[in-house]
């Protein structure tokens, strides 16, 4: 899913023109859709809500109110599923850190390949062309 | 009045807290990220700053959406770190300086920038993270700090002129201080990578290094991006680098320039392009 970019002559008009390849920004529409799911992810700072999440999943989910989209986002811990239900990332990492997944597992799931293979092409990074005015050593 | 001394940056990713607390500062992972400090930290012994002003940005520890400030001053006499569900290790409280948080927030105010102050205020790996790296022989870093937290979670984000012009006003208000205080300003956060979505591990070499350069020869360079220009430019949470348009700003006012004391770049640390930066100002 692609975002449209903000239009340049209105900053305050909600974005409408191109997009950002794979990525969405955390707008208001996405705030609002969102909060409840992100509310929860917030608890998850406490460790004392993070054993509770898992004691009893749906009982946690229901008194923050998720609504069914993101509920089975939820269930289903598929990451780019969680963000359509209005997931914020700074929270859905919290939510994340319960089973123990690191920012590279849950990148190698969102973009469907396997964790070492995520992290080589992170790591290819490297062979990209550089800056062409670089200078060397910076 | 205080001496401005220079200017810090350097990437804050979580992982560094484990790699912190289990001494893998000469793995073949982790040595060409830690190998960029010790320059630094010889720099750091000579000058000896006394208050260090943090630019970061709270990853929801201090700040949910129901209250989001786009621009919050600490004030506090001490600054607590706390779980954020990350599975790394709480850091013992960092000390503040209330006088020239004052001091900040008064000159801020004038200046017409709308600022939340903060009497107590959590910090989280983005604060406490830097200071660890620039004195990793102290539990806690020999320093006082003023944390100025800067809203990347929530769009629109501040415009990067913005960010630019607050810097530039807190450089005055350091400047402008009654005190004998030497002071440095510090970035954390960058340079360019992505966490979420179907571009997640999205990096820009070409784009960090021109950042990098114009960090020293070129401060205004990034202000002409829009917010939605630098996410697609470095990534969600390459915005990160609006911290180090700020630090570098507050280094603009009333001095001669900026030498490099040194800088490193490398890639990955997690899933970030890593920057490291020490600015020291010339009389």
């Amino acid at each position: 899913m692609s975002s449209p970019m903000r239009n340049p002559s209105d900053p305050s008009a909600p974005s409408d023109t191109h997009d950002i390849p794979g990525t969405t920004p955390f707008d208001g529409a996405l705030a609002q859709k969102g909060y409840a799911l992100n509310k929860m992810c917030f608890s998850f700072n406490h460790q004392a809500n993070r054993e509770a999440f898992v004691a009893d999943p749906e009982g946690y989910m229901a008194r923050y109110g998720l609504n069914p989209q993101q509920a089975e986002a939820v269930r289903s811990k598929q990451v780019l599923a969680l963000l359509q239900a209005g997931g914020n990332a700074y929270y859905l990492a919290k939510f994340a850190g319960i089973f123990g997944l690191n920012m590279q597992d849950i990148g190698a799931q969102q973009t469907g390949v396997s964790k070492p293979e995520f992290m080589a092409k992170l790591a290819a990074a490297n062979q990209q062309p550089d800056w062409p005015a670089a200078k060397l050593g910076v | 009045m205080a001496t401005l001394l220079g200017g810090l940056a350097t990437s804050h990713i979580p992982a560094i807290g484990n790699a912190l607390a289990k001494g893998w500062q000469q793995e073949p992972y982790w040595k060409p990220f830690f190998d960029g400090f010790p320059p630094i930290h010889r720099w750091l012994n000579q000058v000896r700053p006394e208050v260090v002003v943090v630019f970061y940005n709270d990853h929801g520890l201090n700040f949910f959406l129901d209250k989001m400030p786009t621009f919050a001053v600490g004030a506090a006499a001490e600054y607590h770190n706390a779980d954020e569900g990350w599975g790394i290790p709480t850091l013992p409280p960092l000390a503040g300086c209330p006088d020239l948080s004052w001091q900040i927030i008064r000159h801020l105010v004038a200046c017409e920038f709308d600022v939340v102050t903060c009497q107590e205020m959590l910090v989280d790996h983005a604060c406490t993270l830097p200071l660890k790296l620039f004195w990793p022989e102290y539990e806690v870093a020999p320093v006082q700090i003023v944390p100025i937290d800067i809203n990347t979670v929530q769009f629109p984000l501040p415009t990067a002129r913005r960010v630019y012009k607050l810097g530039q006003a807190v450089g005055e208000a350091i400047q402008r201080w009654d005190s004998d205080k030497r002071v440095l300003v510090m970035a954390t956060g960058g340079l360019s990578h992505q966490l979420e979505g179907e571009r997640a591990g999205f990096i820009n070499k070409a784009f960090d290094q021109q950042f990098l350069e114009s960090m020293v020869s070129n401060p205004e360079w990034a202000t002409q991006f829009s917010d939605l220009e630098l996410v697609e430019r470095a990534g969600t949470q390459g915005v990160e680098l609006l911290m180090w348009l700020a630090m570098r700003a507050a280094l603009t006012r009333g001095g001669a320039g900026v030498r490099k004391v040194h800088s490193n770049y490398h890639i990955p640390i997690s899933n970030t392009a890593t920057g490291v930066m020490a600015l020291e100002c010339l009389a």
